[in-house]
């Protein structure tokens, strides 16, 4: 159990040691999203902006068209909310070779409560044109989607979590961007699960095959592009789709891969995510059970897929 | 110095009669703005920066924002003159396909280098080129032209706190302030006065010009380059529509071109008999 945080904090700092074009820049948060690793290990490639993220991204923006390479960090809602329109005209649509690593996505952020709580960052990053968005599941695939994003040229949005999640890769697990990966093989319908929930997906899965039922996970870290391939196998061979995101329902994984099997293969489908709703406070395991984001929800969404099927 | 301002002065009556032609041909476009920063713009690509139109890409270049990105047409002609694309691309100004869109576009247009267009972003851009050439140990300078309107964006003021508080000594701002924008007077919209006072409150080093007098401006880069320890900002008083009495200082030309009838008697306010 790592949080996704801590990973890219290490992973930043080793990178650091790497590429001297790295240079990173923080808005008031480096304790918490863990860029202050990197800010101690090479001071004088740490920006820190104040609590100004238009501002922040510009910066990245002009920084990259001199040939750095800018990670960018704050919480979810500021970089995502705050920063989008920056982030779209002076990031995107130069495809200014900026990396946007947000923290404490999602409503694990816990007591801050609805206004800290992002739900909607990977729809409204997805719709930008140019932009690459990654949600790791666990600590071993951030390292390598940190590492992907620091060799990738171009745009990437990168949405992390604030707690500690349990690990669903081995070390040394290899990412590649536009890659999803089948964690668990299933015959009778597919978990399509991004963050936090590919965990809970494994889980469901175990427990779903002593019922009888076989329950393919499919895991996705890299929302946009999103892999075709693999989801087009998972509903013709599985004829069942359950999805599940620690986000809102609109806009994110499970709307990525409705939009493309509503055009290429109509399956059968159920989104596991926030139903439209905002955050509140209480503790984040008390809300991934008060917003159905537990392997207890998939199961039976997946019950339910199944003898809809029949 | 004397001829060299003649030079530049006769530079700029030039660019404003392709600026003119260029509206007219596209019929879409900012006349007043592209005409109020001419001077400024003229002064940086063919008096200040250093810059290699047969390799826009070179590395020991200055760097330049054009942070109101609608006077993209004022960018356009220097450039042309620069040789960094042929005149003739001019003519196809926010046309389908072509390089020279309606703000400026790094993707397409040699020597511009970052996308501008949505207000308030081009300063905090300047400054992170300003940020990473210092990095580099570069003594390369960013030069950035904002419109006094623009000022409104909250985002200016982040990056002058941002600019002032990391010393970025190698950045000019050089403010447009011709005192209209879209719906009227900057005062009456939203009153931005004073400008200078709100930059030296942020740390900046200002001096104060007469936008369309090449002396001063000339001056005045000569005075920032010099300043060290803080970046300048350069407010220049202007007039919108400069050169051009049936366009000065009118709200309404701020996104109008010239009509057919309007383009004989522009020109020749400009001296231009062709």
């Amino acid at each position: 159990m790592i949080a996704t945080r801590d990973a890219y904090g290490e992973a930043l700092a080793e990178l650091g040691g790497e590429n001297d074009k790295i240079v990173v820049l923080d808005a008031d948060l480096s304790g918490s999203t863990k860029t202050g690793v990197f800010a101690k290990k090479f001071p004088n490639r740490f920006f820190n902006m104040g609590i100004a993220e238009a501002n922040m991204v510009g910066t990245a923006a002009g920084l990259a068209a001199v040939g750095k390479v800018p990670f960018l960090s704050t919480f979810a809602i500021f970089a995502a909310g705050r920063g989008w329109e920056q982030i779209r005209q002076s990031v995107a649509y130069p495809k200014a070779n900026v990396k946007i690593v947000a923290t404490h996505g999602g409503v694990t952020v816990g007591e801050d409560g609805g206004s800290h709580q992002s739900v909607e960052d990977v729809a409204i990053m997805r719709a930008i044109p140019n932009m690459t968005v990654i949600v790791p599941a666990d600590g071993e695939e951030t390292k390598g989607a940190i590492r992907a994003a620091a060799a990738y040229k171009g745009p990437v949005y990168v949405r992390l979590g604030r707690n500690k999640v349990p690990s669903v890769f081995p070390a040394g697990h290899k990412f590649e961007i536009g890659k999803g990966v089948v964690v668990v093989p299933g015959t009778d319908l597919t978990f399509i699960t991004t963050g936090l929930m590919t965990a809970a997906a494994v889980t469901a899965a175990e427990k779903l095959k002593a019922e009888g039922i076989s329950a393919r996970v499919l895991h996705i870290g890299t929302i946009k592009p999103l892999d075709k391939e693999v989801v087009l196998q998972a509903a013709e061979e599985t004829g069942a789709i359950v999805t599940a995101e620690e986000h809102s329902v609109v806009g994110g994984l499970g709307g990525a891969v409705a939009e493309f099997l509503a055009e290429t293969c109509p399956t059968l489908m159920k989104r596991v995510g926030v139903y439209d709703r905002f955050g509140t406070s209480g503790k984040s395991d008390e809300l991934l059970k008060y917003f159905g984001l537990n392997a207890e929800t998939l199961i039976e969404e997946a019950r339910e897929i199944v003898s809809r099927k029949k | 110095m004397k001829e060299k301002i003649a030079d530049l002065e006769e530079k700029a009556r030039r660019l404003r009669v392709a600026i003119v032609k260029t509206l007219h041909k596209s019929q879409s476009g900012h006349t007043g703005g592209s005409l109020s920063a001419i001077d400024m713009v003229c002064a940086l690509y063919f008096h200040k920066m250093r810059h290699n139109p047969a390799d826009p890409a070179w590395d020991g270049r200055d760097r330049f924002v054009l942070s109101k990105g609608h006077a993209a047409p004022a960018l356009y002609v220097t450039l042309a003159e620069c040789g960094y694309f042929p005149a003739e691309d001019l003519m196809m100004l926010r046309r389908l396909g072509s390089h020279l869109q309606g703000h400026p576009d790094s993707k397409g247009t040699p020597g511009v280098d970052v996308c501008t267009g949505s207000l308030g972003q081009g300063l905090s851009m300047a400054n992170g080129m300003a940020l990473g050439l210092k990095l580099d140990g570069k003594e390369n300078r960013v030069y950035a032209v904002l419109g006094d309107g623009e000022l409104q964006e909250g985002q200016i003021w982040e990056a002058a706190m941002a600019a002032a508080h990391y010393k970025s000594d190698n950045l000019c701002a050089l403010i447009d302030s011709n005192g209209l924008q879209i719906d009227g007077d900057v005062s009456k919209v939203m009153n931005v006065s004073s400008i200078s006072d709100k930059f030296k409150a942020f740390g900046w080093n200002v001096i104060e010009i007469d936008g369309h007098d090449m002396r001063q401006i000339v001056d005045a880069l000569d005075q920032a380059e010099a300043h060290k320890g803080a970046p300048t900002a350069i407010v220049a008083k202007t007039v919108k529509g400069k050169g051009v009495h049936l366009f000065e200082n009118k709200a309404s030309y701020h996104g109008v071109t010239p009509n057919d009838d309007e383009l004989p008697e522009a020109l020749r306010c400009l001296g231009c008999c062709d």
